[in-house]
């Protein structure tokens, strides 16, 4: 299968400090990739690198083979970008969008037309057309965005936090307009994000910490080396004396979470009722889960995805 | 140079125009503020000015004639004034990192800015000009087409220093210190306001260091018709002009084409 990213040793030090640490992965074509992590995890670094807007001096980039180094106009003719901030020009109509950004990559007369004509129908913002960009609606200004990336036909899609922003339906959409994307015109997707659902619309996921790649795999995969299921619980009472009963008396691994604790089991649901016939009337609730992408990203990291920044 | 890469700057260059002819503030601002300037200060002053030189009861011009080019450089000044900011608005707004991505060099991220601000300047300061008949100024055909060039060697400049200024901020708040600290005074440096002949030598050194009062002998000399009569004078200023203006855009190249890049460490 060809290799549509490949990332070799890359590090990126700014003021004295990694903010990405010897990063080694490759995207084939074709695939749907997420670069999750909380923030301050370096994933907006690696971003602004792969769309040639900083310079990392160590390590290597190639996107089909050419060197992000060199940043050239044939790296950069590969890549469409789609930033977390609307790169849209707000003075001007959709359609004005469409068209000045397809001069940039050298299209003119009926071809850029054609080519901006065809993206606003497929979008869905072909009633639009006219319109300035700045009365669209959230969701309207990502997808003309999307559809702005998407001017030069390139191979490599990288989008930066693409929900931030958007309604659960707009969301959908986005994600719906993605897959058919690379299943129609084979687009290799490169999405980072901070929200472990997302991550799951994604082929395979790399999951990025402080700056280093602690997991990579596919999100079922990175679930199943997460191992059991898990119990939560909340209670009013004191968390850590009632944790220490539970360990003593049936040898469980208990997590200590901000609002409640978090049991681990290879049996959860037979164990349940046991639990409850031992501390009557303690917990305020009692859930009972599959491992999730947070846990994995607990697992590797030994905190939680939500405090990791805050921590960091 | 490549076709591809130049209609990449024809394109930003006529996003320029387009955006500022659909801001009707822009053009009221860039021009508004300059005529109540000189219609208020021109007439104020009319009384106590008197023109170096001039003997006593000849008169030479009066101070709303004498006024009347610096106004229209103070026109261009505030245009690409505007034109910096909105370089800084393009950054925060993010249209352009979508420029800085693409395949269009960096040379025509430049020329759509300075050349649209420039543009945009000459037309304005023009626009101006058509007040000389008011205080007695009458202008020939010729005489006005040799401004329309000045004018655009004085906006290319301005727009240039203007870009090179601006590349660099991440919000406007900060560029207006710089707007009052460094281009306003270079304005009033220019001897818009007062012939720098009567000035401490001091102001007159400055004053002559100043790329734009050389500008702004050149539109004088032009608006009076008397550009081939002091010939020697307008070729050094015209000089000084071209060479601060490439200076300044091979800065902005330089500038602009610099990608941030990350520190080595161990």
């Amino acid at each position: 299968m060809e290799t549509a990213v490949e990332v070799q040793g890359l590090s990126y030090g700014y003021a004295k400090r990694h903010v990405l640490d010897k990063i080694s992965f490759s995207v084939n074509a074709g695939e749907i990739f997420g670069v999750v992590g909380p923030n301050g995890s370096g994933k907006t670094t690696l971003f602004r690198i792969l769309s040639t807007l900083i310079l990392a001096r160590q390590g290597r980039v190639l996107i089909h083979g050419f060197d992000l180094q060199q940043a050239g106009s044939d790296v950069r003719r590969k890549i469409g970008v789609v930033f977390q901030n609307p790169a849209l020009d707000l003075q001007l109509s959709v359609f004005e969008n469409l068209l000045y950004q397809g001069r940039l990559y050298g299209l003119f007369g009926q071809t850029l037309k054609d080519r901006a004509e065809i993206l606003l129908k497929r979008l869905g913002l072909l009633d639009r057309k006219s319109d300035k960009a700045k009365i669209l609606s959230g969701g309207l200004k990502r997808r003309l965005e999307l559809a702005k990336g998407l001017m030069h036909q390139p191979a490599v899609l990288l989008l930066d936090e693409p929900s931030t922003g958007l309604d659960p339906g707009a969301r959908k959409d986005l994600w719906t307009y993605l897959h058919k994307l690379r299943l129609e015109a084979g687009v290799t997707i490169l999405v980072t994000t901070h929200l472990m659902e997302e991550a799951e619309h994604c082929d395979r996921i790399a999951i990025f910490e402080r700056g280093r790649l602690v997991a990579l795999d596919t999100p079922q995969k990175l679930k199943e080396s997460a191992g059991s299921e898990r119990i939560e619980l909340t209670l009013p009472g004191e968390k850590e004396k009632i944790a220490e009963q539970m360990r003593q008396r049936f040898g469980v691994t208990v997590h200590i979470l901000e609002n409640g604790l978090q049991i681990e089991h290879a049996a959860a649901s037979a164990f349940l009722p046991q639990l409850l016939a031992a501390f009557p009337g303690e917990f305020e609730t009692v859930t009972l889960r599959k491992p999730t992408l947070e846990d994995v990203f607990m697992l590797k990291t030994g905190h939680r995805f939500w405090g990791a920044a805050h921590e960091a | 140079m490549k076709r591809e890469s130049l209609l990449a700057a024809a394109s930003l260059w006529q996003r320029e125009m387009v955006r500022f002819f659909r801001q009707p503030a822009r053009v009221g601002g860039a021009i508004g503020t300059p005529l109540l300037f000189w219609l208020f200060l021109g007439s104020g002053l009319s009384g106590s000015f008197h023109m170096p030189g001039a003997a006593a009861g000849q008169g030479g011009p009066s101070y709303l004639q004498y006024f009347l080019p610096g106004t229209i450089l103070l026109v261009v000044l505030f245009t690409t004034i505007f034109s910096a900011i909105s370089l800084i608005q393009d950054r925060s707004e993010g249209f352009l990192q979508g420029v800085l991505v693409s395949p269009a060099p960096v040379w025509t991220i430049i020329a759509g800015k300075v050349l649209g601000s420039t543009c945009v300047a000459v037309l304005q300061g023009l626009l101006f000009l058509a007040a000389a008949p008011l205080i007695g100024l009458t202008l020939t055909g010729r005489s006005c087409l040799a401004v329309a060039g000045i004018l655009f060697l004085n906006a290319l400049v301005l727009s240039t220093f203007g870009f090179a200024l601006a590349w660099k901020f991440k919000s406007i708040q900060g560029f207006h210190a710089i707007m009052n600290l460094v281009l306003m005074p270079l304005w009033f440096l220019s001897g818009a306001l007062f012939p720098a002949d009567s000035a401490p030598w001091i102001l007159r050194a400055l004053v002559f260091i100043n790329p734009l009062s050389h500008g702004l002998f050149l539109l004088r000399t032009a608006m009076a018709g008397e550009l081939l009569s002091h010939f020697g004078a307008v070729l050094g200023a015209s000089l000084i002009m071209i060479v601060s203006g490439g200076f300044l855009l091979g800065l902005s190249q330089r500038m602009a084409g610099a990608r941030e890049a990350g520190e080595v460490l161990e």
